[in-house]
Formats: C-alpha cells, structure tokens, sequence
C-alpha cells in the first residue's frame, strides 16, 4: 500500500491540443490539511483535479505523492500514475456530478464500490459509510429518490469507503441547502482532523470561508495567487483575480 | 476468483441490476428491433410468401440496429452521473471494466434475439429454430464480435458531444465482416439441407474476428480512457 503525506505539484502544465489548461503549477498540500482550489468557471480547477486523480497525464511537470514522482510526457514515465492501481487506491474524489447510480439504493452504491476498491467485506464497509452519512434509514432506497444534499452525503462516502488519503472534491457544494452545507463543512474538518489531505475546488468563496488551510487562486490555468490561513476569501478572491485585469 | 473474473462480474451484476429495475434498454432496443422485422415484413412479404433469402439479412440488420441502441445507452447511463469516472478511479484492471460491460451487452442483446428469432421465423417462415444449437452459436459468436467493437467505441465516444451520430457511422464499416459471415452462415442453416461445411466455414471467421477485436479492445481500452 502506497502511504503518503504530502502532495507536490511542480510546474505543472496541461494542454488539449493547443489550448493550454494548466500552466507551470506548483503548490503543496500537507497531511491534515484543507487546501482550497479557487478561481473562475475555465480556469483549470477539475483539470488539476483529473490529473491528482491520475485520470489525466499531465503534459509536463511533476506530481509527488509522498515519495512517489509522477512525471508528464517526455520522459520515460509516461502513463505510470493513470495506470498505477495502488496509487489509485489512495485517492477518493468526489465531482461535481455525484458518481452514483440512481436506480441502486445508497447501500447497493456503496457496497458495489467498497467491493470494486477490493473490500473484504462489502456490506459491512456499506453499513458504517451509511452509519457514516447518517443514511442508515434511507440505506435502502435509491439514490435518485433522494434530496441533493442526501446524494452528496452518500457521494461523500463513496469517495471515502476506501480509506484513502487524498480526498479531491470538485464544487461540493453546489445546490446544497445550509444544512447540508454545515453537514460537509463539519464532516470535511473531521477528516482533515483525521490527517487526510484534502483539496477542495470552489467558487462559493462564502460557503467555504474559515475551512481552508491554504488557498491557491488559478485563472487561466495560471496560479495568480497562494494564501495561508485565508480569512475575507471574497475580499481575497476579488483582489487577486483583479491583478492584472483592466 | 481473481481479480480481474472479479471486477468484470461485478460491472456485469450492477448493469444487469440497473437494467431490471429500469428496463430501459432491453425494452427500446426491443421495440425498435421488433418494428425493424415488421416494416421489413410489410416491404418482402406478399401475399403471404416472403422474399427467398431474405430471413438471415433482416435477423442480422434488426440485431445490429438494435445493438447500436444498446451500446448508445449503457454508456450515456455512465456518463449522466459521470460514474464512469468513479470507474476509471478505481484500482481495478480497466480492461475488466471492458470485459463486464461487453458481457453486459451481449446478454441484453440476447434477450432482443430470442423474441426475434421466432418472430422472423415465423413472419418469414424460415426454418431459424431446426438447428437451435448451431443457430445460437452463429448468434453468440456474432454478437459478441459486434458488441467486442462496439463497447470499445461507445466508451470512446462517452465524452464525444455527437456521439450518437458518430457511433454508427465508426461502428458499421469496421462490424461489416462480422454481419456478413453472420448473414451467409445464418443462410446456410436455413437451405432445404443446411450446409453444415459452409456454417463452419464463416463461424471460424467469426470467431478469429472476434479474437482480434476483444484484443485489440483489452490492449487500447485503458489508454483510451485515460486520455
């Protein structure tokens, strides 16, 4: 099992064709930390994530988790984090879409995934993620009968019924009510107590103020900006995008 | 079981789940495979006696259009919720994630050709039931190249905006040999004595496709999903 506790990111850059969507990134995240990914719609945030998740290659630059380098193209490591399955299996994400089916009930999700990830016992890992989400009167039903912010608790626990040490999450709080929000906010801040590494792509700057540890402002693929402790994320947010503009 | 038989069953079992609670492909590829047979029993059937030959042509174009609905949908299930993704994250083998779904399909499919079978056969009285092993064996093999081709493109094409448009246009040139080996060798069971030498003939040819594919699918499948 691959441990970690840190993840570098190093002149990290991406490109579709000749569009550039990340450019020369760097940054680092610690063990017990929320970091926040902040910036515009298009300004690169579910790339970098795709490629902490190993779901890209980066086209150059370099990813560690821990020890483990990962490289893009142009040299000889082309294509190993993307098909490396025991680093995979250190890293829960949750996207913006919720990657569950609706027709199977929350525990049915839960356990298909607990077993994909290798669980010895899939049921049982299903019955703590429900105990978990607070779901275990609803574990039985399906998931697309459920409200969003139900779906997000379940999605939350998909992505963590591996136990894995980076969490990527990509705009969690889309169309949660307060509740909800309070729910993820509190249960984000026991697993950064837990020492997972969690990183965090938002543009709802007041949902997630006093969360982050660090924040990292990206526009145009470009990091413009790195805070420690943010405090007034919308003062920040608002100052640093407007570097440079006009 | 290892590893790879593991996940493969487990993407089959939850496809084969979603689909009884939803019914949604089995029974549109259902319906448009059964009205295919019937428009093209009101355009070859006069007078009660159908077009010679016609029966093999129409059992294979009905199960290749249907197939095309079929493969269309189990992926755009996966796309809607962006679950093939959480797929893809997994640390299973992905050509196991292939293997699950292309089982998946084919035994969707299947459902599809046991009502066609019976409804061409007796619509255009062909004999497609008095060799029902051979029959089967001409269908599996056929179904399983066509689909082999098929779930590799309909999971390229997951993210392709015109993706509807574009899988039947890259999946109807490159399936051709295998539609045709089925048309001749499916033929050749229904002649007065079906020519059992001619069956064999084009269901060897069936089956090397059907190696060459499933191939070629389990080495580019993960490169292909990757990036």
């Amino acid at each position: 099992m691959i441990e970690f506790d840190s993840l570098s990111v190093e002149d990290l850059s991406r490109h579709f064709g000749r569009r550039r969507a990340l450019s020369h990134v760097t940054f680092r995240a610690e063990a017990g930390s929320i970091l926040g990914l902040l910036g515009p719609n298009g300004a690169g945030k579910s790339t970098l994530l795709a490629i902490l998740a190993t779901l890209l290659q980066p086209t150059s630059g370099l990813v560690r988790y821990g020890s483990l380098a990962v490289s893009g193209e142009g040299d000889g490591s082309v294509g190993a984090a993307t098909r490396n399955p025991a680093l995979r299996a250190r890293i829960g994400m949750l996207g913006h879409d919720l990657f569950l089916y609706p027709e199977l009930s929350a525990r049915e999700n839960l356990a298909f995934f607990a077993a994909l990830y290798g669980a010895p016992d899939a049921q049982a890992s299903a019955t703590r993620a429900l105990e978990r989400a607070a779901l275990s009167d609803r574990g039985d039903d399906p998931v697309g009968s459920f409200s969003r912010g139900m779906r997000q608790r379940v999605a939350l626990e998909r992505a963590l019924i591996h136990d894995p040490r980076l969490l990527l999450l990509d705009e969690p709080f889309t169309g949660l009510d307060d509740r909800s929000v309070a729910v993820l906010t509190a249960r984000l801040r026991e697993l950064r107590a837990e020492g997972r590494i969690v990183l965090l792509a938002t543009h709802d700057l007041d949902l997630a103020e006093g969360l982050f540890d660090q924040a990292i402002f990206v526009r145009d693929g470009r990091l413009v900006e790195t805070a420690r402790q943010p405090q007034a994320l919308r003062t920040m947010y608002q100052s640093v995008m407007g570097k440079g503009r006009a | 079981m290892s590893a790879f038989l593991r996940v493969a069953w487990l993407v089959l079992r939850k496809d084969l789940v979603v689909e009884m609670r939803s019914l949604e492909i089995v029974s549109t590829s259902l319906f448009f495979a059964v009205s295919c047979v019937l428009f093209f029993a009101v355009a070859f059937v006069q007078e009660g006696r159908p077009m010679e030959g016609a029966a093999a042509g129409i059992l294979w174009i009905a199960v290749a259009f249907a197939g095309t609905l079929a493969l269309g949908r189990t992926f755009e299930r996966e796309r809607q919720s962006e679950t093939l993704r959480a797929l893809l994250l997994a640390p299973a083998d992905r050509p196991a994630l292939y293997v699950g779904k292309l089982i998946g399909i084919v035994a969707l499919l299947a459902v599809a050709e046991v009502v066609l079978l019976p409804l061409i056969a007796y619509l255009f009285q062909a004999p497609l039931l008095r060799t029902p092993l051979w029959m089967a064996a001409v269908l599996v093999s056929g179904t399983i190249g066509y689909c082999a081709v098929g779930t590799l493109f309909a999971a390229m094409l997951v993210r392709a905006r015109s993706r509807d448009v574009l899988l039947p246009i890259l999946l109807y040139p490159i399936t051709i040999p295998v539609i045709i080996a089925g048309v001749r060798a499916t033929a050749a069971l229904l002649e007065a004595q079906p020519d059992l030498e001619v069956v064999r003939f084009w269901l060897s040819l069936i089956a090397a496709y059907d190696v060459v594919f499933i191939t070629i699918a389990l080495w580019s499948f993960e490169p292909l999903m990757t990036d």
